[in-house]
């Protein structure tokens, strides 16, 4: 999941359909031996039939997994037209879990922006022992089920966890509330950034960094000036997958927050709550708001990506 | 500003890069630092940077001792093998660079940026990206960006070693009329003794972390000190202990006392020199050096027995 993936990712396709053209052509105009004719057109149609079994298997597996799917979702909540659907995501309980979803990601995205980034820095660029370990540490939250996630806070922070009583005798509120959303969404959706700035940091090398110092650069303006221009890209898809990740988010946030309706539901957990009650529309357009969400983080970032490429060439 | 280096070692693991190395600079000198890869010439360079920190020793800059100083107060610039251009940056950005980490006014800045960019010949391109520019224009810039902040020291890793021979070459020349125009004191790391000897004033020939020997290039040249410099610094005929330059070997039509017969094995044109191989009466092969004119008149050939002169050989103990 490299960081240059996201941009070139459309470049990339290109390249492949321009070399098996280049391909297809060579073994056209290059004449073959005599006697070997057949053997030649024969493997150039082969190459052909893979090629085109290859994209049908590929655009039948996403049609399966992702378009059908989402597309249905759609067409359900759209089904009996526009005002049904409007009218369950305006209802208070909907509009209440969409900006308390809002509101995690506001919090979450710039801290753990903030802390992927020193993160790498420290990975990539510090000197202190055990930096291995730090990997792996930042890591965990991609191995642990969210669920022990929500469950190990509880544990520490819960009523009768380690800081319960310290936390009850400050009238500090974690579990059940806000602070116990934002450290669930923070725990899960940590990784991303530190890992799509790593190597992004690691290609860049320590040249330029070096011939800022030797400029009279401080380490904060070469951070702001140099370091953080050249792995935009690695932080912003970092930054991408970190909204996506909090917006989604249902195992952690639904152990910690108890699921108080109108006080601590996310939009997934609203989506989870009306599909449960048998209010499939209220759920269906919930849904799609949701991922109306998502579709508009990616698509700020390809246009991002677009603006920024045009201008810089790099 | 002078440049003292005092009793400086490195080690990275258990390799040594420098060994206790002993060097002065004089002020406004342009100095090569030549050695073959590995030598520990581009370490000590960043070690006057201050990009790398010293195991043990000093480093002196302009009578002030800035061994503990970071890189940034150092007051000098550095040109980097792979030029470090800052890639997000215009041209004029990136010549900037220095001047606005400090802060200087607006118009200071472009007045300045805009006398380099002509200093360096790159006007007329300074809204362009480092990735729209050639290696030698990319060279240029990065030079440009370096002598910004009117820095006491300007020092280069490799400066045209990633270039093509034609650049290349111009660019020495255009390096060697800089220094001469600006008068900056100037340290530059190569590995092409021809290079070292085409442009600068000082050699300081460097070896497997030490340094083996200093001086002109004329000095370096005809009183080599011990062995390595000799053979680094031209090409040489190893006779057992001894050594002798190939343009040192004498060609005769005839012999005479103080020749030796030779056979010709190979007669190669090089341009306006000549390349001759030869084989002695004992077996051992050597080359001589002739000039174009020296080879007509001789009617080279291969297969010809003529009469070679050998200058006295240098054995170094």
């Amino acid at each position: 999941m490299s960081s240059r993936a996201f941009a070139p990712l459309e470049a990339g396709a290109f390249d492949a359909t321009e070399k098996t053209g280049i391909a297809r052509d060579t073994s056209v105009r290059v004449a073959p031996p005599p006697g070997t004719r057949r053997h030649w057109t024969e493997s150039a149609g082969t190459a052909r039939t893979r090629r085109l079994g290859l994209r049908f298997v590929a655009l039948f597996y996403l049609l399966a997994l992702l378009g059908a799917p989402v597309a249905m979702i759609f067409y359900r909540t759209f089904e009996h037209g526009l005002a049904p659907a409007w009218d369950a995501v305006t209802q208070p309980n909907a509009v209440h879990a969409f900006w308390l979803s809002i509101e995690l990601v506001a919090i979450v995205v710039p801290l753990n922006t903030a802390a992927g980034i020193g993160i790498a820095l420290l990975m990539e660029r510090g000197r202190m022992r055990g930096r291995s370990l730090l990997g792996l540490i930042v890591d965990l939250p991609f191995a642990i089920s969210p669920v022990v996630v929500g469950l190990s806070l509880l544990l520490v922070y819960g009523r009768t966890g380690w800081f319960g009583n310290w936390l009850t005798a400050h009238s500090i509120q974690v579990i059940f509330s806000v602070p116990g959303m934002v450290l669930a969404t923070a725990f899960v959706s940590l990784p991303f950034v530190a890992r799509e700035t790593i190597p992004v940091l690691h290609e860049l090398g320590t040249d330029s960094e070096q011939a800022a110092a030797t400029l009279g650069a401080s380490s904060w303006q070469t951070f702001w000036r140099v370091t953080l221009p050249a792995i935009r890209w690695g932080v912003v898809y970092g930054v991408v997958l970190t909204t996506a990740r909090a917006l989604g988010e249902f195992g952690a946030v639904s152990i910690v927050s108890g699921r108080i309706e109108g006080q601590t539901q996310t939009l997934p957990l609203y989506v989870q709550d009306r599909f449960e009650n048998f209010d499939t529309t209220g759920a269906y357009a919930a849904a799609v708001v949701l991922a109306l969400l998502a579709f508009a983080t990616l698509a700020t970032m390809s246009l991002l990506a677009k603006r920024t490429s045009r201008d810089t060439l790099v | 500003m002078a440049i003292e280096v005092h009793g400086v070692s490195k080690r990275f693991g258990t390799f040594t890069a420098l060994d206790y190395v002993n060097a002065t600079v004089e002020d406004g000198s342009l100095t090569a630092l030549l050695g073959p890869s590995g030598s520990g010439k581009s370490t000590l360079l960043r070690i006057i940077a201050g990009l790398e920190t010293p195991d043990t020793g000093s480093v002196v800059i302009g009578g002030h001792e800035v061994t503990a100083e970071p890189a940034r107060r150092r007051g000098v610039g550095f040109v980097f093998q792979h030029y470090a251009p800052f890639k997000h940056m215009t041209v004029f950005d990136n010549v900037a660079f220095g001047l606005t980490v400090r802060h200087e006014p607006k118009a200071a800045v472009r007045e300045r940026v805009e006398e380099l960019l002509g200093l360096v010949r790159l006007d007329g391109l300074a809204k362009r990206y480092p990735a729209q520019l050639s290696g030698g224009q990319l060279q240029r810039m990065a030079l440009a960006r370096a002598l910004a902040p009117k820095p006491e020291v300007l020092l280069l890793d490799e400066p045209f070693g990633a270039l093509d021979a034609q650049v290349r070459n111009e660019l020495r020349e255009w390096l060697r009329r800089l220094h001469e125009e600006i008068h900056v004191t100037t340290i530059f790391v190569t590995h092409d003794q021809e290079e070292a000897m085409d442009v600068a004033q000082q050699i300081v020939v460097m070896n497997a972390g030490r340094i083996e020997q200093a001086g002109t290039p004329h000095e370096l040249y005809e009183h080599p000190s011990n062995e390595f410099v000799m053979s680094f610094i031209g090409p040489v005929n190893r006779l057992g202990d001894a050594l002798l330059r190939p343009h040192d070997i004498q060609i005769l039509p005839y012999p005479d006392g103080s020749t030796v017969e030779a056979l010709v094995r190979r007669v190669v044109h090089l341009g306006f020199e000549v390349r001759v191989e030869l084989t002695l009466p004992d077996g051992r092969d050597i080359w001589a050096q002739v000039t174009r004119e020296t080879a007509a008149e001789l009617e080279l050939a291969e297969g010809q027995i003529l009469a070679a002169r050998l200058p006295a050989p240098r054995v170094f103990a």
